[in-house]
């Protein structure tokens, strides 16, 4: 028998995130996939979660997945799992789904995989493989508890329709009222950037090297020029220079773009597993030992605040 | 109390009104980030090089120390790890923290994530805080599992990712970063926290701090002592190999032609 696997897929008012049907797209050549989509829109959702692979989408429209962090939600995977007993459950390394896996897990008494970067399904069971060590070495890990719960990081896999449709289950779970205690009050947005950093063809990026916050309007000219967007470092975000929603890495978003330019970042692990796979990396630094020297397939050994005015100078006169 | 998860291995429990905050903050020692690590050849992480506090429990400590000097309160730091762990303790002691509890047994040696926290749990249970701080994520862990583990098995709620934290009348608050702002968000206490860098600067410790933490008291507990049952593991690793490396790239030394340099890799790629 197929194995069935599970994908949990955050989504906002309809709408699926990228990641979700990344996920589907990779686990519908493994077993057989259905999706589980909570809160205002998860119905609506169905079709395109369909399209990329889930053969059934378990849908619940309650308020209180949106209005409560991790528990509603984790009540209600923990009833599922109950009734339907997955062999996998993919969840995209959002932060929402990042609370949920953790609880669920505890809940279950199973392990998480986290920071998955891929998925092999052999004949003895399904094979995990986490980076370590900044992506240098690779574990192939293996879960040994039922449902193995994977936290996929983003952009493992590249989403693309599979032509399917699912058949949306909408349920009305019955979800203890005890667990309406994490209230989100109010959602904040950062003033809209120009282009947004996931989706960015070319990223523009800053650390430490840069000197001073005002500096960045240099990146932000080029980014300009090349239809970009700027990102940065956990460095710079940490000491007020630009807003978290710049930030590239571990912790912070993870970019593939066309290119990738790093103006005095140093590279350290936690940055580059964000940005390692953008096609071309060019690195402006001034030590010629910078770790991200190593990634770059153009390093420049330079002061950046120098070579920048004149780069945009050059692309304006590329322009015409 | 209503809302707490059934079959749970640690009591669900309920907090006596109280007006001084008792705050635990988890910490774990990592490697030392500046010195590379590597897997032993059983593929549990090495422990032998350089350790240190991990940077993100700092904050974490920070945090607390800030809210109790708001009022009154106690901070106790809380560890699992081996006996030389104390040293990470130590090192919040004397950035003004007022004592510490470490969890340490031979069966803990290469924990996963579940059993950490279940060992947490225990601890927690014992002091009955009305918060506890935790890292987002730690620097050799990564994964961040251990703090929502923790929160599902005390049968509390949690704040995550949390870059602003205050307290009253029993109530939580936090601004929750995402990916483009953030949420507030607010939970009855006791409750679970995590923190990011961007909470709190930590303070250095003081000669004087450093000094008087030599006599404040660090508890050591193993798992019997708190009833935990070490479970077998719930992941195994099958092997570990070297990831294919990217094919070395051009270095050139500014010389006044990179920005053209640079400009014709553009052109290649079509974004110019
Ligand atoms: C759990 C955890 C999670 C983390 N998550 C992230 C994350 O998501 N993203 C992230 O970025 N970091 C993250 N970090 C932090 C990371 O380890 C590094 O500390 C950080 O990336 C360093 O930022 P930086 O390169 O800007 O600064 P530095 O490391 O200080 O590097 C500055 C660089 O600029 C160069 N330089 C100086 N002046 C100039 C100049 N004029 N021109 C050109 N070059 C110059 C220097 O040679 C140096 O290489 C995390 C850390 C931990 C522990
Ligand atoms: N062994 C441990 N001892 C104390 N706290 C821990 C331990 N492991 C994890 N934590 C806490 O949980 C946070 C997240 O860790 P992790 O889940 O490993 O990424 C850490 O930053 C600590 O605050």
């Amino acid at each position: 028998m197929a194995a069935s696997i599970w994908v949990y897929a955050d989504q906002v008012d309809g709408r699926p995130a990228p990641i979700a049907l990344e996920v589907l797209t990779k686990a519908r050549e493994m077993g057989e996939v259905d999706a589980v989509a909570l809160g205002p829109g998860a119905a609506a959702a169905g079709p395109e979660l369909g399209r990329h692979g889930a053969a059934t989408v378990y849908a619940d429209e309650g308020s209180d997945y949106r209005e409560f962090l991790a528990e509603p939600a984790t009540e209600a995977l923990a009833q599922l799992v109950a009734l339907h007993g997955p062999d996998l459950m993919l969840f995209g390394a959002t932060n929402d789904s990042r609370d949920v896996a953790g609880r669920l897990a505890a809940r279950l008494g199973v392990g998480v995989i986290a920071n998955a970067v891929d998925i092999d399904a052999g004949p003895d069971g399904f094979q995990i493989t986490v980076p370590y060590f900044g992506g240098t070495q690779l574990a192939r890990v293996r879960g040994l508890k039922s449902p193995i719960i994977v936290l996929v990081r983003p952009k493992s896999f590249d989403a693309s329709p599979s032509g399917g449709s699912a058949s949306v289950k909408v349920m009305n779970l019955n979800v203890n009222p005890g667990s309406r205690r994490a209230r989100i009050t109010q959602r904040v947005e950062a003033a809209s950037e120009k282009v947004s950093l996931e989706s960015a063809r070319v990223v523009v990026s800053g650390g430490r090297g840069m000197g001073v916050a005002e500096n960045f309007t240099l990146l932000d000219q080029l980014a300009d020029q090349l239809g970009g967007a700027v990102g940065a470092s956990r460095a710079v975000v940490d000491a007020g220079w630009v807003p978290y929603s710049t930030q590239v890495g571990q912790t912070g978003q993870t970019v593939r773009p066309a290119v990738y330019i790093a103006c005095g970042i140093s590279g350290a692990m936690q940055h580059t597993v964000g940005m390692k796979h953008s096609k071309l990396i060019i690195a402006i630094n001034k030590d010629a030992d910078a770790p991200i020297m190593k990634l770059a397939d153009l390093g420049v050994v330079g002061d950046a605040l120098e070579i920048l005015p004149k780069l945009i100078a050059a692309v304006a006169a590329a322009r015409g | 109390m209503s809302g707490c998860p059934p079959g749970l291995q640690v009591r669900c429990l309920k907090l006596a009104p109280r007006n001084t905050l008792k705050i635990v903050v988890t910490v774990k020692q990592v490697p030392d980030p500046n010195v590379p690590g590597h897997l032993e050849s059983d593929n549990t992480l090495a422990r032998d090089g350089e350790v240190t506090l991990d940077s993100g429990d700092e904050s974490g400590i920070e945090i607390a120390l800030r809210i109790k000097e708001l009022g009154e309160g106690e901070v106790v730091l809380l560890s699992m790890g081996p006996a030389g762990a104390r040293d990470a303790i130590r090192k919040g002691l004397s950035m003004g923290a007022d004592r510490g509890i470490l969890i340490t047994d031979p069966n803990l040696a290469g924990a996963d994530a579940l059993l950490t926290a279940r060992a947490l749990a225990a601890a927690v249970a014992i002091e009955q805080p009305d918060l506890v701080v935790c890292a987002t994520e730690s620097y050799d862990g990564s994964s961040g599992m251990v703090p929502p583990m923790l929160a599902e098995l005390l049968g509390w709620p949690q704040l995550t990712f949390a870059k602003s934290l205050e307290i009253a009348d029993q109530i939580a608050r936090v601004h929750r970063q995402t990916d483009t702002g953030y949420q507030v968000v607010e939970a009855p206490m006791p409750v679970v926290v995590t923190v990011t860098a961007a909470i709190a600067e930590p303070r250095y410790a003081s000669l004087r701090g450093i000094m008087a933490a030599r006599n404040k008291e660090v508890k050591q507990f193993n798992l019997t002592e708190l009833g935990v049952d070490p479970t077998g593991p719930v992941e195994s690793i099958d092997r570990v190999e070297l990831a294919p490396p990217r094919s070395p790239g051009e270095i050139m030394v500014e010389n006044g032609t990179a920005a053209d340099r640079i400009v014709a890799l553009l052109r290649g790629a079509k974004v110019v």
